[in-house]
């Protein structure tokens, strides 16, 4: 007589039988295949994790788990995480132990792990190989950062975490309607150059196009290049400059639309102005050996004085420090008006947040994951950051007093200046990288003159619409 | 019994390398073919299946097709420019002094020559990338324009044209290559008896008639393994195009070929079942290469 519910021995061996038959010889070894099977585990909506008005500890952390945090070890280096916010959280929580890996290949080193279901606590998600953060948040990997959001910040626990930091934050934090991404740290993108060198000529800068060329020829009678940006692995700069300059001429909308797919968004009147505006820029003052020249190359020329303007952020003060002259300092220039009616006045220019950090949902500690990211939000972990890395971070005021290099002091009164015309970032970089892909190859052909601006706008349409029409791309929408 | 027990020792020895093989090999292969039936993004616990659709896909995939076009040319310039080169140097090398004394012997320094012509080779790729992006610099600070710049002439963007860039990637390729193969076709030439050459010679065969009449057809099978590798190489590419010319295919696609396609499809874009396709695509491009190259060129082996 069987229980229900009980397996005889007979049961269990045709049942081993029939799945070894099923799996096949050999299938030990190759359950360990690139899908995981059924182990990667379903895609159940996470759980937010709540907080408690305890400023101390609002996440109910156990200082007995230790927690992991992978760090992009590109531009800003890892230091701010490991000799810096580690250390504040161990502070926080004497005895806890930190694994801390920094890395420049956040993709191949976790996607193996990603796929087996185990995600570090704390993820710096940047750089070329960096993973795709909606497809991780479709199977509910990274943790609802709402909780962090409303939790009590650090120095203020009469504020929330949501009042200390920019509103810009708030809205990028967004995948799918919900709040799984920070940003942490604040850039500055227009034209920048070399303030020093402007002073010695008595150049002022220029406003308007006619001012822009006017200079192009002034600088070119001096063997000095007007702009350029480098062919090879920056070409996105330009992208960005291109798109940034149709906000400019057509207002956010034109980004906005660009994000959202939306039909004939790229054949807009303010995107073909802009593109052939400085596809015009090239032609006549412009050099073609750029195109074979990459970034640090670029950036060197500029040092030398032999080019004036450079598409970039104001992370690019703190990328040539090593190699920047006594007679050289960084400063920004907002893009000229294009045409006398750009719906955005001069003195925009883009300032946007960046460098992703998310919380694993389901790795061990993801309670230490949300404490972490607060502990970065607080006005200590901001002022080291800054200092460490010469960066502006997301958290308001943090930056006070301190003695912030020349470059990023043009770019806050720049920022200033501008007021509320701040021109959006373009987020289909980060939601459709096949499209971006595409655009950045793309830009160094148009500007190349080896096709109309016309054509490029026909071309980056085709390839939205294709995307558009894709099933298998997860679609991603914007308001603002 | 006796029969188990030999069996039983073969297999043996046979079982570690047989597993790793099928664990690093045959899996990943096996893996490829199942993923390139699915739309799998890489992150995804559910894998859902569609058929043939990317291969569907695939024939209208302009990139596909760019990548296929340029592999095309990279098969017919890349083996033929290889092989003549080395073969040439390799001649020169072994017998190009004639005969003299006993058997036949290469041009004066000819020990010298081997090692430089080897040197190339013994650099990773990713440093002949770096060099050559040094050389190929389309300003005046890059080796080749800097050169032409003291006669006056323009500087030339190498990899920036459209028309230029595959074949100076082309070029690298073949810098690197030709090395490898004189060694190969030297170790050939080695083979070969001496008296062959030695009774040419008598009856007054000159040295182009020895290559010809002797050599080549006596180096046929190394020739021929040559051929394959280097057809293989042609299918590759990725690990030297990607430094130094990029991902992207720049210019214009001209650099466009299928590895670095299938990379950036699988770990950039998410598309890991479609990239899969392209790679099962691949596979029996090179398998077919191999097999035509082996079946088109087969004959009577000559006993020597």
């Amino acid at each position: 007589m069987t229980y229900p519910g009980e397996i005889t021995r007979r049961q269990l061996l045709r049942r081993i039988g029939m799945a070894a038959f099923v799996a096949g010889p050999g299938a030990g070894l190759l359950s360990a295949c690139a899908t995981g099977g059924a182990g990667g585990g379903s895609a159940a909506p996470t759980t937010s994790i709540a907080a408690s008005a305890d400023a101390k500890n609002p996440f109910g952390v156990d200082a007995r788990k230790p927690l992991e945090v992978v760090i992009f070890s590109g531009g800003y280096k890892d230091s701010y995480a490991k000799d810096l916010h580690e250390e504040l959280y161990k502070k926080a929580f004497p005895g806890v132990s930190i694994k801390h890996t920094g890395t420049q290949q956040i993709g191949t080193q976790l996607r193996p792990r990603i796929v087996g279901g185990d995600v570090p606590d704390v993820l710096n998600n940047s750089g070329p190989d960096a993973l795709d953060l909606a497809a991780l948040a479709a199977e509910g990997h990274l943790a609802d950062l709402a909780p962090l959001f409303d939790a009590p910040s650090i120095d203020d626990p009469a504020k929330k975490v949501r009042d200390t930091v920019t509103p810009a934050v708030i809205v990028n934090a967004k995948i799918n309607d919900r709040d799984l991404v920070l940003n942490y740290t604040v850039s500055h993108r227009a034209l920048w150059y070399n303030a020093k060198l402007f002073a010695s000529k008595g150049w002022t800068l220029p406003k308007t196009w006619a001012e822009f060329t006017a200079l192009g020829d002034t600088a070119k009678a001096e063997g000095i290049l007007l702009f350029a940006y480098p062919g090879q692995k920056g070409p996105y700069y330009q992208l960005w400059n291109v798109l940034y300059t149709a906000a400019k001429i057509g207002g956010n909308q034109v980004l906005i639309d660009i994000d959202n797919l939306v039909d004939n968004a790229w054949n807009a009147d303010g995107m073909r102005q802009a593109v052939a505006a400085w596809v015009d820029i090239q032609a006549k003052y412009g050099d073609k050996a750029y195109f074979g020249l990459d970034h640090t190359q670029t950036q060197v020329k500029q040092l030398q004085n032999e080019l004036l303007f450079y598409p970039v952020g104001s992370w690019i003060e703190n990328e040539m420090e090593k190699d920047k002259p006594a007679d050289f300092e960084y400063a920004i220039a907002p893009i000229p008006d294009v045409t006398a009616a750009d719906k955005m006045p001069y003195g925009a220019i883009q300032v946007g947040v960046g460098e992703n950090f998310v919380v694993g949902a389901k790795g061990k500690n993801p309670q230490g994951g949300l404490e972490y990211l607060r502990i970065m939000l607080s006005k200590e972990g901001a002022r080291g950051f800054t200092m460490k890395t010469r960066n502006l971070t997301v958290v308001n005021g943090a930056a006070n007093g301190l003695d912030l290099p020349a470059g990023l002091m043009s770019a806050a009164k720049a920022q200033d200046a501008a007021g509320q015309n701040i021109i959006t970032d373009a987020r289909f970089e980060g939601w459709y990288k096949e499209l971006f892909d595409y655009g950045t190859e793309q830009i160094n052909v148009v500007m190349a003159g080896r096709i109309t601006p016309e054509q490029f706008c026909t071309n980056m349409q085709r390839k939205a619409d294709d995307i558009k029409q894709d099933e298998a791309v997860a679609k991603q929408t914007r308001s603002q | 019994m006796e029969r188990l027990r030999k069996y039983g020792f073969v297999a043996g020895f046979l079982v570690v390398p047989l597993t790793l093989y099928s664990v690093f090999v045959i899996s990943p292969y096996v893996q490829a073919f199942q993923l390139s039936l699915t739309s799998w993004n890489g992150y995804s616990a559910i894998v859902r299946y569609v058929g043939l659709d990317n291969f569907g896909r695939l024939l209208g995939d302009e990139v596909f097709w760019q990548a296929l076009r340029n592999h095309g040319l990279l098969l017919l310039a890349l083996p033929l420019t290889t092989l003549v080169i080395a073969l040439f140097l390799s001649f020169l090398l072994n017998l190009g002094g004639g005969a003299r004394g006993a058997g036949m012997r290469g041009v004066w320094g000819s020990k010298f020559y081997r090692v430089v012509f080897f040197f190339p080779q013994v650099l990773a790729v990713a440093v002949v990338g770096v060099l050559f992006q040094a050389i190929y610099r389309p300003d005046e600070d890059g080796v080749i324009n800097g050169l032409l710049a003291k006669f006056g002439i323009e500087p030339v963007g190498w990899l920036i044209e459209p028309g230029l860039a595959l074949w100076s990637v082309m070029a690298v390729m073949v810098w690197q290559g030709v090395g490898f193969y004189v060694v190969l076709f030297s170790a050939g030439m080695a083979a070969i008896p001496k008296d062959y050459f030695e009774a040419a010679a008598i009856d007054g065969a000159g040295r182009v008639r020895l290559f010809f009449s002797i050599t080549l057809p006596l180096l046929r099978d190394t020739v021929q393994v040559g051929w394959i590798y280097l057809g293989i190489a042609a299918l590759d590419g990725f690990a030297l195009i990607q430094v130094l010319v990029g991902d992207k295919g720049e210019p214009d696609g001209a650099t466009t070929i299928l590895p670095i396609t299938i990379y950036k499809n699988a770990f950039s874009f998410g598309k890991v079942g479609y990239a899969s396709a392209m790679g099962v695509a691949l596979f029996f491009l090179t398998v077919t290469f191999a097999v035509l190259t082996l079946r088109t060129t087969r004959r009577e082996r000559v006993e020597l």
